[in-house]
């Protein structure tokens, strides 16, 4: 009996009525980005600011200032968004203490007098801060993960009911059986975002069908470890409670009797948010036993990494969080079967979860019409290098190269020409300017010796050299081997050798040769994912840009020189 | 600065817990800003966890420090997109500036230099943090400016 007053206690309808009463009363919201790129710019000091601004005026009943997530264009930070009910929204960039004062006194307050249908103009002198909202960057991105972020206090609980989270989980718990609610995800052809992109569905298919016999587990894998990536970061820090959310529905769907956050320790403010989340959801009775007054029982629990780029892979996060060295085991046997302390364990992303709640709600019809044949709904990406706009972005799968680089990321600036764009990371590759066509989906990428990867995509002008790229990248994953595997520790040290060697103009042809030969044997030979990849941007710079090596060995001429 | 061993105390905080060893030694170094030997035996005895384990671990992950850092952390981001836009020129900097190679202090234990990867502001890149604060855009005509500002700072934090 006493579940069940708590049970109407917490009712998540009654929540977000009431919720949304409340912000119903304001007519303008003021949203400042509150992420690790925006409060590097300074962004905790223009909210203070704009508070004080908007009490000076005594508009508090009329406005609230908002501190949110990431919005996407971070290099232009910090932004913060105005909205005034019936009136056009504006986007300011780079806002400076006097700038936001300025925003409240001469955008804000006068805008709030006129009558409706009127327009608001921004007065000239702020003309230079509007961010125009018409910007392929904000147009063509399609935003289903990232849909929240930027438009609600990631720290408040309430805010999130308001926009309709839980629901997703309440209609599971409610009306739908886990094998239900697996056929959905199925269907809706969502794939591992980390990387791997493998079906998320049959992955919850396989660890439903191992029998709990005390305990299973789900674990979320928060571990994004590739340099110039930062997806996972922004989710978790602008919309926590959604990763939480498809967290539950997936240990719903695979009995799963505890769920583990394991997340990066060079990301403190998604830690912080993470953690104020879980603590909003227990007090709220959403984690816990008998969550909704259902049969669900379900507790989540935060590890934090300590910088080993490793252990983004399963086994190796997996020892990590049983406090181990982490280091990767062979598999089989899967997590699925036997994972954390030997109990079955599932393991997805982050932003694979964020989808979650989104594709139970609005069915796998909706999810699966955006994207390609094979690879479905959207990505984001870290659009990051050597490009005018460079921020995190959300588009559907399919969408060409050519338009996330030259529309969305406003192509490359300084009068440069754009080289090549790199993706996945140390484990992916280069995809050159002349094969921009290309559209981004798991298959394709793949075909062209790159991979998905997590989101990382980095854009490089006419000034990188391609030799420099790959030794970057080598010299990354050779640091962060872990060093049990041969072919990993001692391949990928050779490869660096060699390419070195190649870098200071003493390589040879048979340099070149040695070095694609133990690149071929570490991707047949290594233990994990990290030894397996981390030839390939030495093999697809080769692939494109093999001059640019042969220019650099003693022996050998470029091909184009020799024609002549 | 020395408060004594945490060891214990923290380790009575996360015995009971599963897969804990990680996030004691988080805590440890928190406080302290490495993580101390006596710490480390202290925990190895309250967690019953045998002292090669945690030194196994200690010496494995990146982010633990064995011995006492400066007191301005300087942390020089090598992520590609810092790399494209020139950060080993910034990096390059510091050690002239300071004497010191990476993850190194300097003998006045003003500073530690160290780099590294992504902190996930690659939209400001060339980017460095000091002590957890951020500054994105970073030439290396800044870092002298940016040193003394620590070195203001740490001065009126002494005094």
């Amino acid at each position: 009996m006493a579940d069940m007053d708590l049970d109407k206690r917490f009712d998540i309808h009654e929540i977000a009525k009431n919720k949304n009463a409340e912000l119903e009363r304001f007519r303008c919201s003021v949203y400042c980005c509150h992420s690790t790129g925006c409060k590097s710019s300074g962004s905790d000091d223009i909210i203070d600011l704009l508070k004080t601004a908007v009490a000076e005026h005594g508009l508090e009943d009329q406005v609230r200032i908002v501190a949110t997530g990431c919005m996407g264009l971070c290099a232009q930070g910090p932004l913060i968004r105005v909205e005034i009910k019936g009136q056009k929204d504006v986007l300011y960039k780079r806002i400076e203490p006097l700038i936001a004062r300025l925003i409240v006194t001469e955008h804000i307050v006068p805008a709030l007098k006129l009558s409706e249908g009127q327009n608001f103009e921004v007065p000239p002198f702020l003309q230079e801060h509007v961010l125009s909202l018409e910007l392929p960057f904000f147009t063509k991105q399609e935003k289903v993960v990232l849909k929240d972020a930027g438009h609600m206090d990631p720290e408040d609980i309430q805010e999130y009911i308001a926009r309709g989270g839980y629901l997703a989980l309440e209609k599971v718990l409610k009306n739908m059986t886990p094998a239900e609610v697996i056929d959905e995800i199925k269907r809706s052809g969502l794939r591992g975002r980390g990387g791997g992109g493998f079906s998320t569905g049959m992955k919850w298919e396989l660890a439903s069908k191992v029998p709990t016999v005390d305990e299973k587990f789900i674990i979320c894998n928060g571990d994004e470890g590739d340099p110039g990536a930062y997806m996972d970061r922004s989710i978790l820090e602008g919309d926590p409670h959604s990763v939480i959310e498809g967290m539950m529905i997936a240990a719903y769907a695979i009995g799963a009797t505890q769920g583990w956050f394991y997340v990066r320790a060079e990301y403190p403010l998604a830690v912080e948010r993470l953690d104020k989340a879980i603590k909003a959801c227990k007090k709220n009775r959403l984690l816990g036993n008998n969550i909704m007054g259902t049969d669900f029982s379900f507790n989540i629990e935060v590890r934090l990494g300590a910088g080993a780029f490793v252990c983004g892979e399963e086994t190796a996060l997996i020892h990590s969080i049983e406090g181990k060295r982490g280091t990767p085991r062979p598999r089989p046997p899967y997590p699925t079967n036997k994972g954390l302390w030997d109990k079955p364990s599932c393991v997805n992303n982050v932003e694979t979860l964020g989808n979650v709640p989104k594709i139970i709600l609005k069915g796998a019809d909706w999810f699966s019409s955006f994207g390609t044949e094979t690879s479905k709904g959207t990505k984001v990406f870290a659009l990051t290098g050597q490009v005018e706009h460079s921020g995190l972005i959300e588009v559907p799968m399919g969408t060409t190269i050519n338009e996330i680089v030259n529309e969305i990321g406003g192509g490359v600036p300084n009068g440069k020409k754009l080289k090549a764009v790199q993706t996945g990371g140390p484990s992916g590759g280069v995809i050159p300017a002349e094969k921009m066509d290309l559209p981004v989906c798991y298959e394709e990428l793949k075909k062209i010796g790159s991979i998905m990867g997590s989101g990382g995509m980095i854009v490089m002008d006419d000034s990188s050299n391609m030799v420099n790229i790959a030794n970057f990248y080598l010299d990354f994953t050779v640091d962060e081997s872990c060093g049990k595997c041969a072919p990993c520790r001692i391949g990928g040290k050779q490869m660096l050798l060699l390419l070195e060697k190649i870098n200071k103009g003493k390589g040879t042809k048979q340099d070149l040769a040695d070095l694609k030969r133990i690149a071929t044997a570490m991707q047949k030979a290594s233990l994990c994912g990290l030894g397996q990849t981390a030839p390939n941007p030495v093999l697809s710079t080769l692939r494109f840009f093999e001059n640019e090596y042969l220019e650099k060995l003693v022996d050998a001429k470029p091909a184009a020189t020799e024609e002549k | 600065m020395d408060n004594g061993s945490l060891g214990s105390s923290v380790a009575a905080k996360w015995r009971k817990k599963r897969g804990s060893l990680i996030m004691a030694l988080h805590e440890i170094q928190g406080v302290k800003g490495f993580v101390p030997w006596e710490d480390a035996v202290d925990l190895a005895e309250g967690m019953g966890v045998p002292l090669a384990r945690i030194y196994e671990v200690l010496t494995f992950y990146n982010f633990f420090k064995l011995d006492a850092p400066g007191k301005a952390v300087i942390s020089v981001c090598t992520g590609t997109a810092c790399y494209l836009k020139g950060n080993d020129k910034v990096l390059e900097e510091f050690k002239k500036e300071l004497g010191i190679g990476e993850g190194e202090s300097t003998a006045d234990k003003m500073f530690h230099l160290q780099s590294v990867r992504c902190v996930g502001c690659c939209g400001l890149a060339p980017v460095c943090v000091v002590n957890g604060k951020t500054y994105g855009r970073v030439s290396p005509n800044d870092v002298r400016n940016i040193l003394d500002e620590w070195r203001k700072k740490l001065s009126e934090e002494g005094e």
